[in-house]
This record gives C-alpha cells, sequence and structure tokens, in this order.
C-alpha cells in the first residue's frame, strides 16, 4: 500500500496503514508501543494532578482546600494511579516493547496479538478505575491494609481492586512476551552476551512481573471477596489476620518497585554508553546485578513491616537481606561512573537526564540504607522520610530514566528530532524541581512528620511550602516535553537512521523502522557497544 | 508477507510471519505456555499460603470443615480429573500420529470428564449451600458444633474455613472452564482437520494447561478434604 | 511561619540519643558517598568532554574494582545492620520492672489508662526518668502510637496486643502521632506525652478523681462477671488457679506450652477454646462481646498482679508479648 506526499516518503510503520481501525486492531509492537505512550501519559497528568491538589493542600497546617476524607481519597488515588498506571507499564510497554524485537533481530515480539490483548487489558482497567474516581474514589492508601479496607472504608475499594487486579495480568503477560521474545527470537550471532544491557534488565523486569503480580492478584481478589460476600480472613473480630494481608501485599508490591526502577537502569546503561561513546565498563556485572536485583528483591518484603508486629527475628532477618539487594544497585552506580572515565561525553537531553538519574537515584538509595536499619526505622517509618526515598527513586530514577529514554529513542521512534534546547531546559527544570520538592521531606519524616496527613502542627509548614514551590516547578518540567514532542512530530527535523551514533540494531533500520522493523534479517557478528567501529557523528544534531 | 517466495512455500498459513520457521513458533508457544503456568503457581500459591497459615492455627475448626464436606464425592473428582489427564496426553499423542478421528474422540472425552467434574463439584457445593455452610449472612456451623461437643468450635474460624474452601474450588473450578472453553476450540479445529504431526502445538499447549489445572486438584483435594480423618478425640 | 521553624525533633527519652548517633553516622556516610561519586562525575564529565580528534578508550572492565566495591560497601552495610539491630533490640524489649500504661487506640482517638488508675484521653503524663511500657491494642484498624521525640513507633492492632517502652529524660510537652493510616480523622489523631518532674507528676497522680488502680477495677469486674466461680484460688476450680501464673509456661492438654502473657490472657477471655489447659476441659463461656477493651484491660492487669513482682516494680513479668494468631 503506497502512501504519497509531497516527496515521495519511504514506507515505515506509521505512514504503512492510517485510519483508527489500523490502531486498535494492530499487532505491531511500536504501535502497540505508541498506544501504551498516549494512555499512560493520559494517566500520568492525572496523578499528577492529585499530587498538585495534595501539595496544594499541604501549604497551610490546617486542613483547609479540602475535606479530609477528600485528601485521603487524593493521595490513595496519587499513589495507585502513578504505580499502577503510569510507572509499571511506562518503560517496558512503551520503549521495552518497541525496542525489545528491534535490539535483539526480531521482527516483532513472540506473541503480537497477546501484546495487543495487554494494551486492552490495560485499557480496560483504565476505564475501570476513571469510574472508580469519579463516582467517589477511594481512600485506603496505595496499600489497601485491612481491615479498614475491607471492614471499615466506605469507598469503592471493590471496584478500585478489580481494575488494579485487571491491570496486573496486562503486566503479567507483558512480561510473558518479553521473556519468551529474548529466550527464542534473537538474530543469528546475537548470543546473551552480545545483549544490550537494556535486554537483561528488561529480562530481569518481565521475571519478576511474571512471578510477583499473581500474588497481589490474588491478594486483591481475596479483599474483594471479603467485602463483597462479608467473609472474615482479614478480620481479627472474626479470627482473621491483618498482618496475613501485609505480607500477602508486600510480597509483591517490594519486588514492584524493582519492575519500576530496572528498566530506568536499562535506559541509563544505553544512553550513557552512547554519550560516552565506550562500552560500559563491566558488562557482565551490570548484566548480572539486573538478575541479582530481581531474585533478591523477592526476599526482603517484610522490611515494610519492621513496627508492624512481626517478630524481633523476623526483623533481624529481613534487614540483613535488605542490605543484600542493595550491594547490586551500588555496583551499577559504580560501573556506569566508570564508564565515564576516559569517554568522550556530549551533554545532549538524554545525557542530561542520565547524570540526573545516577545523582537522585544514588540520594534515594542510600535512604534505602537508612530504612533498611531496623533502629532508624522505627523512628522514620510512615513519615515524609519514606515518601522522599521513595519519590527519589521513583520520580528522580525511574520517570528520569523514562523521559530521558523518551529523548534518546524519539528520532527512531518518530522520525524527528525534538528540540535540543528546550529538551535540555526542561531537563533541568525536572531536576531542580524536583530536588526542591522532595529534599525537605527527608527533614520533615526525621522531624516527625507522619505520612498521610491532611492537617499537621505549624512547626512543619516552612518545609512544607518550600516543597510545594518545587513541585510547581516539576510540573512545568513535566509539561514542557508533551508540547515539544507533540510539536516535533510536525515540524521537527527529520532524523537520519542513527543522528547519535549508537550501538545497537536499533540503529541499524530506518528511522521510523519498517513495519517488520529489518529489510534484511540481521546477523550479529559484533560485540555490543562497539563504539570503537562506530564513527561519532560530525555533531551531535541540534535543534533551535 | 516479508519472507522470500521459497520460504512461503515450505510451511503452512499456520506460520505466523514474525517467526523465522515453525520450530522457533512451536519454541516459543511452549516456552510462553510453561511460564503462564508459573504464573499460575504464584497464583494459586498465595491462596495456599493463606489456607496453611489458618490451618495451622484453627486446625480443629479446619477438621471439623474437613471433615463435612464429601469425601467421596472428593475421590471421584480427582478420579475423574485424572482420566481427563490421561485422555488429554493420549489426544496429545494422536495429534503427534495424525490420528485425527482419534483426536476428536479424546479431545470430546476430556471434554466430558472436564463437565463431569464440574458438575459434581456443583452438587459438593450445593450440599454446602443446604447445610448453611455458605460463608456470608446466612452462615451457620451449629451443625458442626453439635457433632463435635468434645473439641469446641469457633463459628468465626469455621467460617475462615469455608471462605478459604470456597475461594480455592472457584477459582479452582473457574480454571476448569476456561480448559473446557479452550478444549471445544481445539476439538472444533481437531475436526476440521487443522492439526498435523508437523503442527499440533494448540493441542499441546492446551494440554498444559490441563495438566496444571489437574495438578492443583491434586494438592486442593489432600489439603481440604484429607485433614483429619482419625476419629476426633 | 518562620517563627517556629525547627530542622531536628528534640531528644527527650534514654533511647533518642542512639537513634540520633546512628542517624548521624548514616548521614556523614551518605554525604561522603554522594560527594565521592558526584565529584568524580564531575570531574570525568569536564575532563573526558567530548574533544574533536580525542577517542573514547575502550575498557572492558576490572574485576579486582568491582569485588572491591562490592565487598566493602557489603562490609559497611554489615556494620550498619548489627548497629541498628542492638538499638532495635533494645527499643524492642522493655524492662522487667516498667511501669505500665495500657493504650486503646480507636478511630480516631488514644485511650490511657495507667496501672496506678487513672485515665487520659490523647494525653499521657509520666514522669522523667521512669520505665514506661504500653500495652497497646486497638478497638477497630491498625493504629500506630508514634512519638518522634522519644523515637518510638509500634503499630497497635486490633485483636492483640503490641507493646513499646520508653525513659522520657526531660521535662516538657511531645507530640503523640498515630502513624498509621486509620481513616478520616487519622491527621486529627494527635495528643502529647506530658513529661514532668516526678513531684509534679506525684502531685498529677493524686490530683484527680482516680477510681483506684486498675488492677483493683480487674478485681472488682473479676468477681462480676462471676470468675470466681472456676477460678478459685485452690485446686478444687472447674478452672485454673490464676495465681503465680503470669510470665509462667502452661502446658496445654495438646501438648504445647505457652508462656501466660497478656496476649494469652487476653485470648483465654475472648476465645477460650483456643488454648485448653491440660488437666481441664473445655468449658468456659466465651466472653467476645461481652468485655470492651478497657475491662480486657483491666482484668489483665488483676491477673498480672496475682503473680509476684519484681521488687519495686509492677506485678508480672513483661514479656515482648507474643502475636494472639500465628507468628509472623
Amino acid at each position: 500500500m503506497a502512501t504519497v506526499a509531497v516527496t515521495a516518503e519511504r514506507e515505515h510503520y506509521l505512514n504503512k496503514e492510517y485510519g483508527i481501525r489500523s490502531w486498535l486492531l494492530t499487532t505491531d509492537h511500536k504501535r502497540i508501543a505508541l498506544l501504551y505512550l498516549a494512555s499512560i501519559t493520559f494517566f500520568f497528568f492525572i496523578g499528577g494532578f492529585f499530587a498538585l491538589l495534595i501539595r496544594l493542600e499541604l501549604l497551610t497546617p490546617a486542613g483547609d482546600l479540602v475535606q479530609a476524607d477528600t485528601y485521603n481519597k487524593l493521595f490513595s488515588m496519587h499513589g495507585q494511579v502513578m504505580i499502577f498506571f503510569f510507572l509499571i507499564p511506562s518503560i517496558p510497554a512503551v520503549l521495552g516493547n518497541f525496542l525489545v524485537p528491534l535490539m535483539i533481530g526480531a521482527k516483532d515480539l513472540a506473541f503480537p496479538r497477546i501484546n495487543l490483548l495487554s494494551w486492552y487489558l490495560y485499557m480496560i482497567a483504565g476505564v475501570i478505575y476513571i469510574h472508580c474516581i469519579v463516582t467517589g474514589g477511594v481512600d485506603t492508601g496505595w496499600t489497601f491494609y485491612t481491615p479498614f479496607s475491607t471492614a471499615f472504608s466506605n469507598t469503592r475499594v471493590i471496584e478500585a481492586g478489580i481494575a488494579i487486579f485487571i491491570a496486573g495480568f496486562s503486566s503479567i503477560l507483558t512480561g510473558l512476551n518479553f521473556v519468551v521474545t529474548i529466550h527464542r527470537m534473537r538474530a543469528p550471532g546475537m548470543t546473551w552476551s552480545r545483549l544490550p544491557l537494556f535486554i537483561w534488565a528488561h529480562y530481569a523486569t518481565s521475571i519478576i512481573q511474571l512471578l510477583g503480580t499473581p500474588v497481589l492478584a490474588v491478594t486483591l481478589l481475596l479483599v474483594v471477596f471479603e467485602r463483597a460476600f462479608n467473609l472474615g480472613i482479614f478480620d481479627p473480630t472474626r479470627g482473621g489476620d491483618p498482618l496475613l494481608f501485609q505480607h500477602l501485599f508486600w510480597f509483591y508490591s517490594h519486588p514492584a518497585v524493582y519492575i519500576m526502577i530496572l528498566p530506568a537502569m536499562a535506559v541509563e546503561s544505553e544512553v550513557v554508553a552512547c554519550f560516552t561513546r565506550k562500552r560500559i565498563f563491566g558488562y557482565n556485572f551490570v548484566a548480572m546485578s539486573s538478575i541479582a536485583i530481581a531474585v533478591f528483591g523477592f526476599l526482603v518484603w517484610a522490611h515494610h513491616m519492621f513496627v508492624a508486629g512481626i517478630s524481633l527475628y523476623s526483623a533481624l532477618i529481613f534487614s540483613i537481606l535488605s542490605y543484600l539487594v542493595a550491594v547490586p544497585s551500588a555496583i551499577k552506580v559504580f560501573n556506569w561512573t566508570a564508564t565515564m572515565y576516559k569517554g568522550s561525553i556530549s551533554f545532549t537531553t538524554p545525557m542530561l537526564y542520565a547524570f540526573g538519574f545516577i545523582g537522585l537515584f544514588t540520594m534515594g538509595g542510600l535512604t534505602g540504607l537508612f530504612l533498611a536499619c531496623l533502629g532508624i526505622d522505627v523512628h522514620v517509618h510512615d513519615t515524609y522520610f519514606v515518601i522522599a526515598h521513595f519519590h527519589y527513586i521513583m520520580v528522580g530514577g525511574a520517570v528520569m530514566g523514562y523521559l530521558g529514554g523518551l529523548h534518546f529513542w524519539w528520532p527512531k521512534i518518530s522520525g524527528r528530532m525534538y528540540p535540543e534546547g528546550w529538551g535540555r531546559l526542561a531537563a533541568l527544570l525536572v531536576f531542580v524541581g524536583f530536588n526542591l520538592t522532595f529534599f525537605p521531606q527527608f527533614i520533615l519524616g526525621y522531624m516527625g512528620m507522619p505520612r498521610r496527613y491532611w492537617q499537621y502542627p505549624p512547626e512543619f509548614q516552612v518545609l512544607n511550602v518550600l516543597s510545594t514551590a518545587g513541585s510547581t516547578i516539576l510540573a512545568v518540567g513535566y509539561v514542557l516535553p508533551m508540547v515539544y514532542f507533540l510539536w516535533s512530530m510536525r515540524y521537527g527535523k527529520i532524523a537520519n537512521d542513527n543522528p547519535w551514533g549508537a550501538a545497537g540494531l536499533e540503529w541499524k533500520t530506518s528511522s521510523p523502522p519498517p513495519t517488520f522493523n529489518f529489510d534484511e534479517a540481521p546477523e550479529v557478528t559484533w560485540e555490543a557497544y562497539n563504539y570503537e567501529e562506530i564513527p561519532a557523528p560530525a555533531e551531535v544534531p541540534v535543534e533551535r | 508477507m516479508s519472507d522470500s517466495p521459497i520460504a512461503v512455500e515450505q510451511h503452512g498459513p499456520e506460520l505466523l510471519h514474525h517467526f523465522v520457521d515453525a520450530e522457533q513458533q512451536r519454541d516459543a508457544a511452549t516456552l510462553g505456555m510453561w511460564l503462564f503456568l508459573a504464573t499460575e503457581i504464584m497464583f494459586f500459591g498465595g491462596m495456599f499460603c493463606a489456607y496453611l497459615i489458618y490451618r495451622y492455627a484453627y486446625y480443629n475448626e479446619f477438621a471439623a470443615g474437613s471433615r463435612s464436606i464429601d469425601i467421596w464425592l472428593g475421590t471421584i473428582n480427582t478420579a475423574v480429573l485424572i482420566c481427563s489427564s490421561l485422555t488429554v496426553a493420549l489426544g496429545v499423542r494422536a495429534a503427534q500420529m495424525g490420528k485425527r478421528k482419534l483426536l476428536v474422540v479424546l479431545l470430546l472425552l476430556t471434554i466430558v470428564f472436564g463437565l463431569a467434574f464440574l458438575g459434581i463439584k456443583g452438587v459438593e457445593w450445593y450440599q454446602k449451600f443446604e447445610e448453611h455452610h455458605i460463608p456470608g449472612h446466612s452462615f451457620n456451623a451449629d451443625d458442626l458444633v453439635k457433632e463435635y461437643p468434645q473439641i469446641h468450635i469457633d463459628q468465626q474460624h469455621e467460617q475462615i474455613y469455608f471462605s478459604l474452601y470456597f475461594a480455592m474450588t472457584g477459582l479452582h473450578a473457574l480454571h476448569m472452564i476456561i480448559g473446557v472453553g479452550i478444549f471445544i476450540f481445539l476439538t472444533y479445529y481437531a475436526g476440521k482437520g487443522r492439526y498435523t504431526p508437523k503442527y499440533y502445538t494448540p493441542v499441546e499447549i492446551g494440554g498444559l494447561y490441563w495438566h496444571f489445572v489437574d495438578i492443583v486438584w491434586i494438592y486442593l483435594f489432600p489439603l481440604l478434604y484429607l485433614i483429619d480423618r482419625k476419629p476426633l478425640r | 511561619m518562620f517563627d517556629n521553624f525547627p530542622l531536628w525533633p528534640v531528644r527527650a527519652s534514654t533511647g533518642a540519643g542512639n537513634v540520633d548517633a546512628l542517624y548521624i553516622f548514616l548521614l556523614a556516610l551518605s554525604a561522603f558517598m554522594c560527594l565521592a561519586i558526584f565529584t568524580m562525575i564531575l570531574i570525568f564529565a569536564t575532563r573526558y568532554r567530548r574533544r574533536r580528534g580525542v577517542e573514547a578508550e575502550q575498557i572492558e572492565g576490572s574485576s579486582a574494582l568491582e569485588i572491591t566495591w562490592s565487598i566493602i560497601p557489603m562490609a559497611i552495610f554489615m556494620a550498619i545492620f548489627v548497629w541498628g539491630a542492638v538499638i532495635y533490640f533494645h527499643e524492642r524489649t522493655p524492662p522487667r520492672d516498667a511501669s505500665e500504661v495500657y493504650v486503646v487506640a480507636k478511630q480516631w482517638m488514644w485511650k490511657l489508662q495507667h496501672q496506678e488508675g487513672p485515665r487520659e484521653i490523647n494525653e499521657l503524663h509520666v514522669p522523667v526518668g521512669r520505665d514506661v511500657k504500653l500495652i497497646m491494642t486497638s478497638q477497630d484498624v491498625i493504629h500506630s502510637f508514634y512519638v518522634p521525640a522519644f523515637r518510638i513507633k509500634q503499630d497497635v492492632l486490633p485483636g492483640r496486643y503490641t507493646t513499646a517502652w520508653f525513659r522520657a529524660t526531660r521535662p516538657g510537652v511531645y507530640h503523640l502521632f498515630c502513624s498509621q493510616y486509620c481513616g478520616t480523622m487519622h491527621s486529627g489523631m494527635i495528643g502529647q506525652v506530658v513529661v514532668m518532674e516526678p513531684p509534679q507528676y506525684e502531685a498529677w497522680l493524686s490530683g484527680g478523681g482516680t477510681t483506684g488502680s486498675l488492677a483493683a477495677s480487674g478485681e472488682s469486674l473479676f468477681q462480676q462477671l462471676g470468675c470466681p466461680t472456676c477460678h478459685r484460688f485452690d485446686t478444687q476450680g472447674r478452672g485454673p488457679n490464676l495465681v503465680g501464673i503470669f510470665g509462667k509456661p502452661v502446658q496445654m492438654e495438646d501438648g504445647r506450652t505457652v508462656i501466660a502473657d497478656e496476649n494469652y490472657i487476653r485470648e483465654s477471655i475472648l476465645s477460650p477454646s483456643a488454648k485448653i489447659v491440660s488437666g481441664f476441659k473445655p468449658i468456659m463461656p466465651v466472653f467476645q462481646g461481652l468485655v470492651g477493651e478497657e475491662q480486657l484491660n483491666a482484668l489483665v492487669a488483676y491477673v498480672k498482679s496475682l503473680s509476684p513482682s519484681p521488687v519495686g516494680g509492677q506485678a508480672g513479668v513483661s514479656l515482648a508479648p507474643k502475636p494472639q494468631y500465628p507468628k509472623e
């Protein structure tokens, strides 16, 4: 099917077919990635809107913007939307879907129809959740702790639980697709040791998605049953055990945080390699550290429960294991830093995000050491210290990884360059705004301000005001890319196959790629990150 | 579409375009099904975990509850499922050998066994309904309290047993229903001659699914039905 | 806004200093690591920025370096773990002769009852320098008892007791927060701990109209509910003699041995068939629904008072609580 433009346009995956049916019934992994891009961006702004309202309320000690019940719904839904409908899909479903087949030299994922099903499940879950929001929302916290969620909350717990249950299957199917694809569809010559680190990290992520998400599914199911049929599985007045819920919940929800960070680490490796023009230092160690994080990540869940009433000895075991899981992450940071030694470094937008990632992830990770420490955790558990810690990792880490990846692969995805000046500005705004928002929260937490507080004692106000100020800057930093990415699709400079001079099979095909990815099936005879063989582009392309 | 004409000749329409060859497609499908079964193990595993914890805590109530469900129906169901797994395995073999009629017969038999299982399960649940053992507002375990005066039965704890009983057997039954649905599809396409010794992957992976559902039952049966068969003290 | 702008919580307990010391060590360690990494990145970014004609040098890696920067952090982590574990162990082991305060949390208030009798709502008066053990339960959902100035926090669960303890070191008024989300007024479940000099505390104690000690009200409840009918003070009763049992092991009829702690007493009242003492029949009536949380506390205190107490302390041996339901 030929397309006609003013200049004869090459056929690729975007112009191969037009019309809404060609998008809604596509099995092309690249189109599905864009479907995900649109939907998760939508949910990002919903979750972000809730966050803005939270920060506005917290400008003053008194609860004066919204009612207490409303505030409780705001933070609950902010958490659920951001985690289940934005972060967990983000990099895997957008960048992973787009790039995994390209990077290994395959024509598509192993199960393209299941890939589309995955997106539809996500959308169904999303619609149900939106319905939940507009019909009253949910106020259990993102964690659904019992017996509050099963016997005391008057909000739409069942609906939220069902929505997240369905979203979980979307996640499981994506993971399944990736694992089978990586095992069975690598191009000839693409051995395991030649795989980009992006693939290794997504493989590890997929294992967690496969094995962890079902436990959340059954836990939410039990909560829904308990509420719907008035059972007593988690109700202490009827012999149930609320701590059983916590164990089952955290058994998934701790590995879930690795689902959120490993893909960002995946992006980090690719971006750092390209803009230092070097193979990542310690490739084997970085690859294996992803697997180690996935494995050890399953062993530490009760570090969320040190003051919940578990035994002293359980606490000791989970604390020591939590320190174990910190080591592979530290190894990655050291290796990325070491890669910069004797490199040839450019400061493009993706690289700025990469620098930001290392800094903020390091800070977030170090504060994890505080939380794993039993003596300290007693004081800071359930305070703003924890909120700051996980936002440093999930926003300073995962979201910056996501944005950096979007910028890095934008030419490949869209065939256009984004405007570099605006890109750098947005990166800077995100970095500054983020730190201003969340650094004060470490101090607030140690001072004792608990989380999920609609109103607070006046001595906490100054730091809260600083935090809110930062969040407005952060918001601008997030809106800018949406605007200029859309702008670039029409007016951006046309990108060639490999504007960054990057290594990786995805850069050996055109931008945007043809529907079946490669005009000729590739055969790999070189190692990953063979930057010594790739000439650097004459200038890093800049769009004024 | 993007394959060379030579490649198109060598395979039938069942080879999907993004695979290099039929072997890759079959390997991918099998690995995919095994991984999916791993997720199902984790899914049921969460409930087994909850069950084991409460069984340890409320042994008496769980023992009483276990004795109140019909062990004979449970045993028959176990036999039914084992037979169905046999017909499934034989069906895969029939497909491998290209015996279309035999395959169809075996698939149909499997469906019959599956439906028999579901029917018997329905009977069991109805029994529970009559005995007021269904958790919820009308739950009443007075009969068990009377039946076992030598142990004290806390009805709340008894309700937890039945909650887990229904959750676990209910989810298992749901998986059976899905399995029967899958096998109806398989039977239809088998009747049309779609499965040949060169291509019978759907039968194979459908069989894997069925075997898994069977194994879950093999675990459920002793845990739920065989807790305490000794006379109670 | 600016006249009250502290950046560090006050230290008002014996444990606070230890927690702060470890925290400061971790802060210093983190600052050092951040500085080290950021400086290196800055240096590399400047020194190795892209210049014409200068190629990057491909370096595969260094196993020696990898092992070094795995082992050294691991060692440091283990040191942090041990230090933190010691503090935690101390913090979760109440002293044997601590005075006891029973806490009942409910949406959305704290109800406290001193051993000596006085009840308080959302306020806890304690004297400086005395070990205070909190025996806590919830009437509804999970709450959490958090006093930043003491650096203590413990979730308060429905259906069982959890404990925490502290020894206050300076007089003052300190925040008490609920730190486990519990519904609408979670952020309104704020109280205060009032630490007084011992003479002032004694004065406060005798000032209010108290109804006698907690154990005394437990005793009258014990009589009212008819407990002595079976729980006689000799061996002839249909129920076990409760004198001297608290804190000691008890043999169950199924062969298990449990320690008779607060959770055991509570369970025996609410759900007597859960554990039958060896040699007795399961005939004790169920009191679930017939006694409230505060009455339970009084009964527990009374049973404790029937056991010999260490010199100068309260009745019974204070143990880390055993969970009523399966161990986590």
